[in-house]
């Protein structure tokens, strides 16, 4: 694993867990019989951002602006183009999952777990609660089914569930149910990172808020770091500290929840918070109402992604790239004119 | 929106009132409720399985030696067993005399009405190995008089054929033949099917490519001719076994295609499948992933397609015999009892030859019958 | 066709009196509505709120007379007013035609049309995006070849669909989730329906073009003066679109009334639980967000007396498990509940429902 390891000194600060730099996945087109590459698809393009242990970063944006693919590569679950994903295991020791080997891979998976959003296709319906709850215990050495069904037990009752359910399938419980089954599971090697991809966002509104609950007292009993993947802004607002707004690859804003929500200062962070539907029919607002489609990853256009959309572009922007830089404390925003423009955010009346 | 749920899902209050057994169900269970439910497959399970009951006993239940030859009694029509008589259970056939019609000139039989063979259960007639090694001639019907097994070795009840074999034995054994070719040619393609299907699907790219062109190419070739030309390969002075195996294996050639596509299929799909996903994330190495959590959840579906291809080789098997390519005698197959009735004016003259395409029919029917049951309850949780 | 001269005005568009729907399936029978009530006014948006199992999707189709197998209308009125060709007005129940009925199939697309959540299924890949609109102007209007390509252009200009004349041309899998949508309005919208069914039309939406697709309903709805039932598990799309609201939960509707009164003071505890359940996007939540417990039972499995009971906190044991509530105005409001605590159970819960 040695080659695997970075030196701790520059790269990663004290208390964070994960550290992410310059990501960049790309899928290429194929076409035709021999599968020539033709062009690639920027999912994940050039993004970095950081998590700090015992805290929640939530990752938010609008289907195929790359937050999957993001969290993913986090996991490894598929193998980023380049970057670099500093991690940082419990003996202080950082390692780059980006490049690591299938063995110390494995071995890190005790650290990173993930919670999915279908709690239907992430269950897998041929295998009992035991089976499901106990596998990550059973390919990481536990072999006693004895021990297991102690473990199992135990989770069980952590996500709120009966222990006696171990021997059911999953068919027999609901989307609610089924997402602490899921959660139990992540919980399994007791990791200490935690990837959920839109954990509530398959549920009912009724059963939402019993899992956005027990994500906040799991977090707190057990002190896990949360990369919380999301597009229900309001969820995210309730349960992250940080917020990273992805548009087409790239993050466009990076900061506190608060500050974010309060005062966007990406226009597109703006136009999002001004889009979500708030249910109090006394709020019906003017709306920033954005104009055109989700720019095409594979063909994105020139300078600022978003500049076709944004009301504020100027000639900078369609022809220069905005980077992602510090404006604030805290406070990283890609805009030419984050300094400059007055947008509006969403406060408590 | 209440009628997307298949599968009831509950409230933590209502699972303690709620059936435990649905609880703790397995995909089999699962499969066999839903099953059970095709009234129509359930009834082709059955034929299918009563057929296949036979296979041990087909010398036992079989009447007269099938490869006896008996030229007085050639082209016998069907005679019926009668139970009754005016004493009472008595169950005896009617003894035949041969003529020959005096205007046609067309040799015949009737039957001699006042003459009866007595017909006895568990006789004693024709040796036969009972299940390859045990030694026998009990039957379960036949003549039980030995005095008129010499004038007459069976009691004809589907007739006999030129040589005056028994019809009804020689189906029997038939039967035995032509099922197993169609079990023994599914385990081939499906040995082959999975294992070429699986590495294209789990590994994909360029091996895939490579299996999907050869696929597609046998795809190309045209049935018919191929087996026939592999069949006329096959060396005349094999052994009924060799032969036997041979056209298994021909039919084979076409049946793993299928098969792989679909075991590809299910690999590519269940590839992207988010419980494959967490299993990965959990550690689980690719062995595992590949048969804990992708073989079983497609185990239904090659179930249902094993079913839905044997009636294809058992097809292959009768036409290729039937054309003379297939089995030779001394095997005996429904193909080559229906040679018997290739000529027109056979089938014309004695219909009760063709009588063997009801079986064919029945089978393909009950197979087709079943794999759609099957198919059905093959994703329980669809 | 039930023609009786009636003046449409003040009168309710649709209205829809203690409708069941139930589907007779081999394992026993789902109520997927069972006894709604409510009208729908002209130029109105009725919003129709609920979770998964609760009957909203069944209900839309059951106004068109579009429910799959094996769902029938076991009993109810769903009572619309129209206006002939000459303008006089008259009412129909639809419960009484038959799904394929000369007066169903006017009814469909005159007077009702449907938007469904996911518009790639809607649209045929085999035709383009401008001849199944043309189709549907043709079918109810002897209109030539011309006037309906016309009309075709207007209306997806109408819909806000950029380069109007090119996209007439393409297919539904050429165009985006957004772009799909907006022609599925626009085909809706072919034949100046009285009443748009949307379906959850934004579900499958990101949220900046659900915003966009919300304020084109609305704009539509000021220059038509259709009225909108819209059907959403989003209470947020509920409170920024809707005039009016029921709310339901497992095929029966708990709390009808105006989208103010439902919002600002909930008088079931269900939509108390639902409204509270929600995070707020103004503040960080300190402290634990308040859930209903429990989850929705299966359809099979439905709770005897009020189907909310087994989750409420307010469940009183020996009148809510034992009577069906009855849906009662309440006082002073324009709220209709169907819950004990309004009403006690004294002898009047066998009684039909009334609605607002």
């Amino acid at each position: 694993m040695a080659e695997a390891t970075v030196e701790t000194t520059n790269t990663t600060e004290s208390g964070t867990l994960l550290e992410v730099n310059n990501l960049v996945k790309h899928f290429p087109i194929q076409k035709g019989f021999l599968k020539r590459t033709v062009g690639s698809v920027r999912a994940v393009d050039d993004v970095s951002f950081s998590v700090t242990q015992g805290k929640t970063l939530g990752l938010v944006g609008e289907s195929g602006c790359g937050k999957t693919t993001t969290s993913r590569c986090i996991l490894r679950a598929i193998d980023p183009t380049s970057g670099q994903i500093l991690f940082r295991k419990e003996d202080g020791e950082t390692v780059d999952v980006a490049t690591m080997p299938y063995q110390p891979l494995r071995d890190l998976r005790r650290d990173m777990q993930m919670i999915f959003q279908d709690p239907y296709g992430s269950l897998n319906p041929r295998m009992s609660l035991f089976d499901i709850v106990g596998e990550p215990l059973l390919v990481h050495g536990m072999k006693s089914s004895s021990e297991r069904a102690d473990r199992v037990a135990e989770l069980l009752r952590l996500v709120g569930l009966r222990p006696e359910y171990m021997r059911r399938f999953p068919h027999a419980f609901s989307g609610g149910e089924r997402q602490r089954i899921g959660i139990a599971r992540a919980l399994a090697l007791n990791p200490r990172l935690v990837v959920a991809d839109e954990p509530v966002s398959a549920l009912d509104v009724s059963v939402q808020a019993q899992v956005i609950n027990l994500l906040q007292e799991i977090q707190e009993s057990l002190n896990l770091t949360y990369l919380f993947v999301a597009h229900d802004l309001s969820v995210v607002r309730h349960i992250a500290d940080e917020v990273a707004v992805m548009y087409v690859g790239k993050i466009v804003e990076l900061g506190d929840t608060e500050k974010i929500f309060a005062n966007p200062k990406h226009p597109y962070t703006s136009a999002l918070l001004s889009s979500v539907p708030i249910p109090d029919p006394s709020v019906r607002q003017d709306r920033i109402i954005l104009q055109g489609e989700v720019a095409n990853p594979a063909n994105p256009p020139s300078g600022c992604y978003f500049h076709p959309r944004c009301e504020y572009a100027t000639d900078q922007c369609k022809t220069e790239e905005p980077q992602l830089e510090l404006i604030d404390e805290g406070r990283w925003v890609s805009c030419h004119h984050a300094k400059d423009l007055d947008l509006t955010g969403l406060s408590a009346k | 929106m209440a009628e997307e749920a298949v599968i009831p899902s509950t409230a933590s209050e209502s699972l303690e009132q709620q059936d435990e057994e649905f609880s703790v169900a397995s995909q089999w269970r699962l499969m066999w409720w839903r099953f059970r439910r095709h009234k129509l497959a359930l009834i082709a399970g059955v034929i299918l399985a009563l057929f296949y009951a036979t296979f041990p006993l087909s010398e036992f239940i079989g009447i007269g030696d099938p490869a006896l030859n008996f030229t007085k009694l050639s082209f016998l029509r069907p005679q019926p067993i009668r139970f009754f008589d005016d004493s009472g259970f008595n169950p005896h056939v009617n003894a035949v005399e041969s003529y020959r019609d005096k205007v046609t000139f067309k040799p015949g039989f009737r039957t001699v009405e006042d003459e009866r063979v007595p017909v006895g259960f568990f006789v004693k007639t024709w040796e036969y190995s009972f299940l390859g090694f045990i030694k026998t001639d009990r039957h379960l019907i036949g003549i039980s008089d030995p005095a008129d097994l010499a004038k007459r070795p069976s009691l004809y009840i589907l007739g006999s054929d030129s040589l005056g074999r028994d019809q009804f034995s020689r189906l029997m054994l038939s039967t035995r033949i032509s099922l197993s070719i169609g079990l023994v040619g599914v385990a081939i393609s499906l040995i082959i099917g999975i294992v070429l299907g699986g590495i294209s699907g789990f590994y994909g790219e360029l091996v895939d490519t490579i299996i999907q062109r050869i696929i597609e190419i046998i795809g190309g070739v045209p049935t018919l001719p191929l087996w026939m030309g592999l069949s006329a390969a096959v060396p005349q002075d094999w052994a009924v076994m060799q032969v036997y195996f041979a056209i298994t294996v021909i039919l084979s050639i076409f049946g793993w295609t299928g098969m792989a596509r679909v075991v590809r299929g299910k690999f590519f799909q269940l590839r992207e499948e988010d419980f494959v996903m967490s299993a990965r994330i959990a550690g689980a190495s690719e062995g595992r992933i590949m048969f804990i959590h992708m073989l079983p959840s497609f185990y239904s579906h090659i179930i249902a397609s094993i079913s839905l291809s044997i009636p294809g080789m058992i097809i292959g098997e009768t036409a290729l015999s039937f054309l003379g390519l297939g089995l030779r005698a001394p095997a005996v197959s429904f193909g080559i009892m229906l040679q018997e009735a290739q000529n027109p004016s056979t089938v014309a003259l004695y219909p009760w030859l063709m009588f063997v395409a009801v079986p064919v029919i029945i089978i393909v029917l009950a197979f087709n019958f079943l794999g759609d049951g099957l198919r059905d309850a093959a994703d329980p949780y669809g | 066709m039930v023609q009786t001269e009636v003046s449409a005005k003040q009168l309710p568009l649709l209205s829809v009196n203690d409708l069941k729907v139930h589907f007779h399936t081999d394992e026993g029978i789902v109520k997927a509505v069972d006894g709604v009530s409510f009208d729908i006014m002209p130029g109105k948006t009725m919003g129709v709120v609920g979770e998964s199992g609760c009957g909203k999707s069944t209900l839309g189709r059951t106004l068109l007379q579009i429910i799959e197998k094996p769902g029938l209308i076991d009993d109810g009125s769903i009572v619309l007013r129209s206006e002939d060709e000459e303008g006089n007005p008259y009412e129909i129940d639809i419960v009484n035609e038959h799904s394929n009925s000369r007066t169903m199939r006017a009814v469909r697309g005159q007077d009702i049309a449907l938007v469904f959540q996911e518009p790639m299924t809607s649209f045929s890949p085999v035709h383009t995006i401008g001849n199944q609109i043309k189709e549907a102007i043709r079918l109810h209007h002897d209109v030539s070849e011309k006037e309906a390509q016309d009309r075709a252009l207007e209306l997806v200009t109408q819909v806000g669909i950029p380069n109007p004349a090119q996209r007439l041309s393409e297919y539904s899998f050429q165009l985006s989730g957004g772009l799909r949508q907006r022609a599925m309005i626009a085909m809706a919208l072919s034949c100046e329906p009285k009443l748009l069914i949307a379906d959850e039309p934004t579900t499958a939406l990101d949220v900046t073009t659900q915003a966009q697709i919300l304020d084109l309903l609305r704009d539509l709805q000021q220059q038509n003066g259709m009225a909108i039932m819209l059907i959403t598990h989003n209470l947020g799309v509920i409170a920024e679109m809707a005039d009016d609201v029921v709310v339901m939960y497992l095929g029966r509707a708990v709390e009808t009334g105006n989208v103010n009164d439902i919002f600002h003071s909930p008088q079931h505890p269900y939509t108390q639980g639902l409204l509270r359940s929600i995070p707020s996007i103004y503040e960080k939540g300190i402290e634990k967000l308040p859930s209903i417990k429990g989850s929705i039972p299966h359809p099979f499995n439905r709770p005897s007396g009020c189907t909310f009971r087994p989750r409420c906190p307010s469940y009183m044991e020996g009148v809510c498990d034992l009577n069906d509530p009855v849906f009662l105005d309440i006082e002073g409001t324009s709220q209709a509940v169907a819950c004990f605590l309004h009403h006690p159970p004294d002898g009047s819960s066998t009684n039909g429902s009334e609605s607002a």
